[in-house]
């Protein structure tokens, strides 16, 4: 794809999903109610964080190699900070958001500066260590802040009112659409910044980066702490969307589905890592609704059960993917050009 | 067995690993009997000729061994087929004891063979309980060389730099065993000390730059001070005895 | 003094289901460098084939118990060898691949298992001298602490068995340093690999049978939680080391038992992770493995 191309395509695909509101055209077979529906319109929105959501998973594992098993930990920042300052604390958005945005600088911080100091495996297992400690400090539900299990509803009065109702999902949906615009701006000017050069020649080869004189450890930092401040702000767009937290989003089965999202769509490129992020959540949203459909209902046991659980098909998808297409989705496309026989002049 | 009596054919050998070609298109033959020596300066792809040859680096072209094919083989199957191996940095099992490193080569008629290791090497029989890691050099090369002896269909034994790193007396010895072991098998040995190449082999087959530069007898190669200086590099010339 | 001996026993209790998950992943990880995923989904799998084959089988109460046992053994080993052979082969040469095909498979087989059997708990049946409890030094112990901690100590004993004194064993210990230089011998090493696998799945498998024992239900879940712990386990001990997975699986045990009674619960799970980390980085080959690499 030659850049004036793909510019054009990116401001295409982004006027259009910013004029999807006010579109009232039905797409059978791809969504239920017309695009401007409420209910069309959360979905698109959830798909859109979770492809923002990949995208900075794909910065610290596909750009920099570091296979961080904990990133579900910095999703859940920007969700359940956010969430208690406003329940819990009875903070205005504003308040709630600045002391979100500090904990999702300060925390990946911390702990990247911790875990960075071993490589590799030992990297991937002490990441999970303390997203795990995350987890269970979530669902221990301390002083009441949690809502353990259940989850944090964000209720009545704690938004401004044009955050709230049904009547209001296009803002919500605008807002999920900024995140990914600005995620993915600022993913790809990160990228193709001298230091996110330096990250993916890390990638490649960490010793070579130290002989050249630079300091991998800073630049790992620096790739783990951005990547873990934009999935907090994935997470503020995911609280507004659904209207609450729950703590499945804190899980170490939450950062395996996000590896899942971007080795989908493709490791090491940011548009891979957003259409993984997208189709796994519009997959997972249909597969849910066709399984709680009538039509499973008269198939036998056999072909019922499977069918019934999105998890399964797209852990089986996945699979297949590994397999046969080591690419991703993104290296499928990638492969389309060049089949294509070139225009002329 | 080929007509002209070579042992051991390389054809076309090629190695690319990442985007640098470390052998482009290496051919020679290693003669039945005798020690082969494998020459060329440091980075010319020496060890990756002998891996190549045991398919332990992704190659292409063909390697047969007495007629037989054997690049289609895994690594394992190569070396049942009678090809040993005993590695630059001799790469014994540290954490093994001297007496487990030999016990993982044996095979069904290993047991005359271990009369001749521990007539060479006496030391692995008193130091059988010893962890190999905590061995010395030498030592350690003694394990790695008992290792390719032991197995006695071994047709043809790939000999990485065995004296490199050891002090004058251990050469000797080392040089010695290599000359025991040319008596019950082929040896195609890579070898920096020109003086103890000179001395124990026959033939000799030197690398430039990922390609076979010259194949034939060695002292037309060593005794010749032009034709060194230019494949060996200048320190070879002159050292030849 | 009572609280101490039951806290302790329990404890052990949980180490030895920690080791037997986390003696497999060690010896995977050691010779084929797969961070296998999917072990928790063995765990899992062989629970519930031992729970239906004790289930279905009209015996008496001990004979069911040990039907499920053999048969828990049984589909973990089965299960994990199919995974190597279908899933882990075609993937030799490339590493990232393997992690992720097993990662694949834990979520497609957590979802299997729920959809299937639903995701609440299960009652299982244990023999009356399991449910009853042994007076030791005052504390009442439930029997079937005793009864983990033994079986758990037959799979030590029988694991260093296998590895110091077989031949195969010997080709595991040797893969674990230098695999090519295995094969370089002659060695047949991926044999070895599905080998670990049919080893590690056993005795994942018999951890599943054994953690319904140890709680008296199963879930679909278990085996996610016991995964994570038995990976806390593996890096403690150093990746590689049976005797170092011990070592740490009793000490994880130990400490979460102790924490999760005498500060609050909770906070037993939050110290090992610090543990964890503490370890990592002052000693990042483990407590009884070599400088990491």
């Amino acid at each position: 794809m030659s850049p004036r191309f793909a510019t054009f395509a990116i401001a295409a695909l982004g006027l259009l999903a910013a004029g999807l509101p006010f579109i009232g055209l039905t797409v059978p077979g791809l969504f239920e109610g017309p695009l401007n529906s409420p209910g069309t319109l959360n979905l698109l929105g959830l798909c859109f964080v979770f492809g923002a959501l990949a995208l900075t998973y794909d910065i610290v594992f596909g750009f920099t190699g570091l296979l961080s098993f904990g990133h579900a930990l910095y999703f859940a920042v920007g969700v359940y900070v956010t969430a208690i300052a406003l329940v819990r604390w009875h903070w205005s958005l504003p308040q709630a958001l600045a002391l979100t945005a500090l904990v999702a600088l300060v925390l990946p911080l911390a702990l990247g500066a911790v875990c960075l100091r071993v490589r590799d495996i030992p990297f991937a297992m002490v990441t999970l260590a303390f997203a795990e400690a995350a987890s269970i400090l979530v669902l221990q539900n301390p002083y009441g802040l949690t809502g353990g299990e259940e989850g944090l509803a964000l209720g009545s009065g704690v938004l401004p009112a044009g955050l709230i109702g049904v009547a209001n999902t296009a803002h919500l949906y605008w807002i999920a659409t900024g995140v990914l615009a600005a995620t993915g701006a600022i993913g790809w000017w990160a990228v193709h910044s001298p230091p996110g050069r330096v990250w993916q020649a890390i990638r490649e080869n960490e010793r070579r980066v130290a002989v050249l004189g630079l300091n991998p450890y800073a630049y790992k930092l620096a790739s783990f702490v951005l990547s873990g401040f934009l999935a907090a702000v994935a997470g503020v767009a995911y609280l507004l969307l659904q209207g609450g937290a729950n703590p499945q989003i804190t899980t170490a089965n939450f950062t395996l589905v996000l590896l899942v999202m971007v080795v989908l769509g493709g490791v090491g490129t940011l548009w891979g890592a957003v259409i993984g992020g997208i189709v796994y959540e519009y997959l997972d949203f249909r597969l849910l609704e066709f399984s709680n459909g009538s039509g499973l209902q008269d198939l036998p046991a056999v072909l019922r059960v499977p069918l019934s659980e999105p998890l399964f098909i797209l852990g089986v998808l996945f699979i297949v993917l590994v397999l046969f297409l080591p690419g991703g989705l993104g290296g499928l496309l990638r492969h389309v050009p060049r089949r294509l026989p070139r225009p002329s002049g | 067995m080929s007509a002209n009596g070579a042992l051991l054919h390389v054809h076309d050998l090629r190695v690319t690993i990442g985007e640098s070609q470390i052998l482009g298109g290496v051919s020679f033959q290693v003669r039945e009997g005798g020690i082969t020596g494998l020459l060329g300066r440091n980075g010319v792809g020496k060890t990756t000729t002998l891996r190549g040859i045991l398919g332990l680096v992704p190659r292409t072209g063909k390697v047969t061994l007495a007629g037989e094919e054997l690049t289609a083989l895994p690594v394992h199957s190569i070396v049942q087929r009678g090809v040993g191996y005993v590695p630059e940095d001799r790469d014994v099992f540290g954490g093994l004891t001297v007496e487990e490193n030999l016990r993982l080569a044996e095979r069904a008629d290993s047991e005359h063979r271990y009369a001749l290791i521990y007539e060479l090497f006496p030391e692995l029989r008193e130091r059988a309980a010893q962890r190999a890691g905590t061995l010395s050099g030498g030592q350690q090369q003694m394990v790695a060389l008992a290792r390719a002896l032991l197995n006695a269909s071994n047709r043809i034994l790939l000999i990485d730099e065995p004296t490199k790193g050891l002090s004058p007396l251990m050469v000797k010895r080392v040089a010695d065993a290599l000359q025991r072991a040319a008596q019950i098998a082929t040896i195609l040995l890579v070898e920096q000390n020109l003086a103890v190449a000179r001395h124990l082999a026959s033939d000799v087959v030197v690398l430039d730059q990922g390609s076979v530069v010259f194949a034939g007898d060695v002292a037309a190669l060593v005794d010749d001070p032009a034709l060194a200086r230019r494949y060996l590099g200048l320190s070879a010339a002159g050292s030849g005895h | 003094m009572s609280t101490i001996v039951l806290l302790l026993v329990t404890g052990l209790g949980l180490g030895a289901l920690y080791f037997l998950v986390a003696a497999g992943l060690s010896l995977i990880w050691g010779l084929m460098r797969v961070l296998n995923f999917a072990h928790g989904a063995f765990f899992t799998v062989a629970a519930y084939a031992g729970f239906f084959a004790a289930t279905a089988l009209p015996a008496s109460p001990w004979l069911q118990w040990f039907v499920g046992l053999l048969a828990g053994i049984l589909a973990g080993g089965v299960f994990a060898v199919l995974t190597e052979i279908i899933l882990i082969r075609p993937l030799y040469r490339r590493p990232v691949g393997q992690v992720l095909v097993t990662v694949g498979l834990a979520l497609a087989t957590l979802a299997l298992v729920e959809g299937a059997f639903g995701s609440d708990p299960r009652q299982v049946t244990l023999p009356d001298w399991m449910n009853a409890t042994t007076t030791l030094l005052g504390a009442a112990i439930p029997n079937t602490r005793f009864v983990v901690l033994l079986l758990a100590g037959l799979v030590l004993a029988g694991l260093l068995f296998f590895l110091q004194r077989t031949r195969y064993g010997l080709i595991v210990r040797a893969g674990v340093e230098n695999r090519s230089m295995v094969s370089a011998l002659g060695i047949d090493v991926e044999r070895a690999f599905t080998l670990v696998f049919a080893i590690g799945g056993m005795a994942a498998g018999l951890a599943g049978v054994l953690g319904a024992t140890y709680y008296g239900t199963i879930d679909p879940s278990r085996g996610t939680t016991m995964l994570i712990s038995a990976f806390i386990v593996v890096v403690i001990g150093g990746l590689g080391s049976i005797t170092g997975s011990a070592l740490a699986a009793a000490i994880v045990g130990l400490l979460q038992q102790f924490l999760n009674f005498y500060a609050a619960a909770g906070v037993g799970d939050f110290a090992v992770v610090i543990l964890l980390a503490g370890v990592l980085l002052l000693r990042p080959g483990g407590l009884l493995g070599g400088p990491a690499t």
